[in-house]
């Protein structure tokens, strides 16, 4: 039973962390019909910018996020001028796939010529620790990690409905010929969102090199996983993703712990076959197309 | 006015014969290893278009199937009263059948979905079938599985391979070709520029995306048990690699989506590329950097595609109207915002 409760705990204090990242993912599909196949391996670069200033550096890791963040904000927004702009208009999202996959594979190509094809692993001194709670070890860095992304997911809530930007992407989600006609400028506010959407790899990614030894092939597992979130919670859905995050990272750790880690991945993935083969829009997604 | 139609079944031809001489003009088995690959992926990739160009729906999962027909292969020749050798050629199509029953279920969850899901299930269905690969047992797991080799002499031991798959070529684009002139096609067309508007004219939707999409998983799957005979052993990240997809996608796309001989073009051009590339430089996965650069410029630059390109240059340099290649009208209308003017 232990290892049940393990499971569930393992599983809501990673989900924050890729229902941060799968956030990203989801804001960045609801403003502009774009599926940003790149997520996984901006995680993985942001990953490894953190190691490079924390081993050269000496930068601690959470600091770090500070200089992360911004500098995946400007390779976000300089993506989306150099190559989403550029998109024919029809069929854009699936043309958005194959350039994102395609800008994909050119980081994970520089990486690996870069830092070669060796693991590495974020180290802190939170890392090694765990607190000691009602029987349970808790590692620091997922309360951490956990914290993080609890914080930034509410920034973004507030940002999105306290603010006026938060309206322009709001109603730019909703309907971008109307926003448009009310005086937003919809460009303006997808580059930034785009930026946004790709800034919060920089905290998920800190905290994905800190628990798993990565390199750059591990963008592909990182992007299946978000991919299969933000399908499951619904493409657009901010609330679904997380939700999705949050349970799918639970059910692959109880089935981690309490039946065998070879298959607690396989899980994730029928989990998502199994959702779409029955609802194929996802938990909170819209069945019609969206109103233009 | 007549002479020129006369071209396109000439060229064919020479190519023809230029494939069937080719291991005997170039016997160094490094180019005729490069040549069974790059027959491999023009099979593949002719194959993947034959669903992907006419429906408009972008598949990024094939390698699924691929890997199905690697290890159906290498599961059934394990057996050792099978000697290896020519007969072992035989379960090349079992290989393919296995791939297109498995694409039955895979086609029935993902064709469900819109079309930017549908690219994104694809992903996630073939890395479904990456993880099972690695962790079950009859596969090997991640050690994999070997696969008898023939005793042929070394200095002809690629040709058998050479001409299976130059045989599966001829089958896939025959079948792409019969596909674009049939009935059948049209209504994949149909579905590709107007999926609601066919289903309104009586098309049968689903059932056509299913049948499209099965059939083109049976050569890939067929594709996939040679490349387990030729290299002798499988492992799953090797034959279920997602760089197989974007690169049959990438050939598909460069060559001309939709047509009949672009994307066969593509991979003959592409393959020895990659080959080559990898041969060269080695280090640091530098390819990839490459590749992706190819991609974007295809997809932002050149979004039709070599063939319709070229085809509707000499055209213009005809006089005549300029127009898309015969196969081209819909790939244009897929990928360009203004509507095209004559089929």
């Amino acid at each position: 039973m232990t290892s049940l409760y393990e499971g569930l705990i393992d599983g809501v204090l990673a989900g924050a962390v890729y229902a941060l990242m799968a956030a990203g993912l989801t804001l960045i599909f609801g403003v502009m019909d774009i599926i940003n196949i790149a997520q996984g391996v901006f995680v993985v670069l942001a990953a490894y910018l953190s190691y490079v200033l924390a081993a050269h550096f000496g930068v601690d890791l959470f600091v770090g996020i500070l200089i992360t963040m911004p500098a995946l904000f400007l390779l976000g927004i300089a993506v989306d001028w150099a190559f989403i702009r550029r998109l024919p208009a029809r069929d854009r999202t699936t043309m958005s796939i194959l350039v994102t996959y395609a800008v994909a594979i050119i980081v994970e190509g520089v990486l690996s010529v870069i830092f070669g094809v060796n693991y590495v692993q974020l180290h802190g001194w939170y890392v090694q620790r765990s607190i000691h709670l009602l029987g349970f070890y808790l590692p620091d860095i997922y309360l951490f990690g956990f914290g993080m992304a609890v914080f930034l997911m509410a920034a973004i809530y507030f940002m999105l409905y306290r603010t006026r930007f938060g309206r322009s992407i709001r109603a730019s989600l909703q309907n971008r010929q109307a926003a448009r006609l009310i005086g937003i400028n919809v460009d303006r506010v997808a580059t930034l969102t785009f930026g946004i959407g790709v800034a919060v790899t920089a905290a998920g990614g800190m905290v994905f090199g800190a628990t798993t030894a990565f390199n750059p092939n591990s963008g592909y597992d990182l992007i299946s996983r978000l991919l299969s979130i933000v399908i499951l919670g619904g493409l657009g859905s901010m609330a679904g993703a997380m939700v999705a995050a949050v349970s799918m990272l639970v059910v692959e750790d109880v089935v981690a712990s309490v039946w065998s880690p070879l298959w607690s991945e396989v899980v994730f993935f029928a989990a998502l076959v199994v959702v779409l083969t029955l609802r194929p829009q996802g938990l909170f997604g819209r069945s019609f197309s969206r109103a233009q | 006015m007549s002479s020129h139609r006369l071209i396109k079944p000439g060229l064919i031809g020479v190519a023809l014969v230029a494939f069937l001489a080719f291991p005997w003009v170039f016997s160094n088995p490094t180019y005729t290893t490069i040549a069974v690959f790059t027959l491999i992926y023009m099979t593949a990739t002719t194959s993947w278009n034959g669903f992907a160009g006419y429906s408009g729906y972008i598949p990024l999962g094939h390698a699924a199937f691929f890997g199905s027909g690697a290890y159906t292969f290498a599961v059934i020749a394990q057996h050792d009263h099978l000697g290896a050798g020519y007969g072992l050629f035989g379960l090349v199509p079992v290989a393919g059948l296995v791939a297109g029953i498995i694409a039955i279920p895979v086609g029935l969850v993902a064709l469900r979905t819109r079309r930017h899901t549908f690219v994104v299930i694809t992903i996630a269905i073939f890395f479904l079938f990456q993880l099972v690969a690695t962790n079950l047992g009859i596969t090997g797991g991640s050690s994999g599985l070997q696969v008898p080799a023939p005793n042929w002499p070394g200095a002809t031991f690629n040709d058998p391979f050479y001409y299976v798959a130059l045989a599966l070529l001829i089958l896939a684009l025959a079948g792409s070709w019969t596909i674009r002139r049939s009935r059948f096609g049209l209504q994949l067309l149909a579905i590709r520029d107007d999926e609601a508007r066919a289903r309104g004219l009586g098309v049968r939707v689903g059932r056509v995306k299913l049948t499209a999409f099965v059939i083109s998983a049976i050569p890939v799957g067929m594709v996939g048990a040679i490349y387990a005979y030729f290299v002798g052993q499988v492992f799953p990240q090797f034959v279920f690699d997602p760089l197989f997809d974007l690169s049959i996608a990438l050939m598909a796309f460069f060559g001309g989506l939709g047509t009949v001989w672009g994307p066969a073009l593509g991979g003959l051009i592409l393959e020895p590329l990659q080959q080559y590339l990898t041969f060269t430089y080695s280090v640091g996965d530098l390819y990839l950097i490459i590749y992706g650069i190819i991609f974007l410029v295809v997809i932002l630059l050149m979004p039709l595609g070599l063939l319709p390109s070229v085809t509707s240059w000499i055209q213009r340099r005809r006089g005549g109207p300029a127009r898309a290649s015969p196969g081209g009208g819909g790939a244009a209308s897929t990928l360009r915002a203004e509507p095209e003017s004559g089929p």
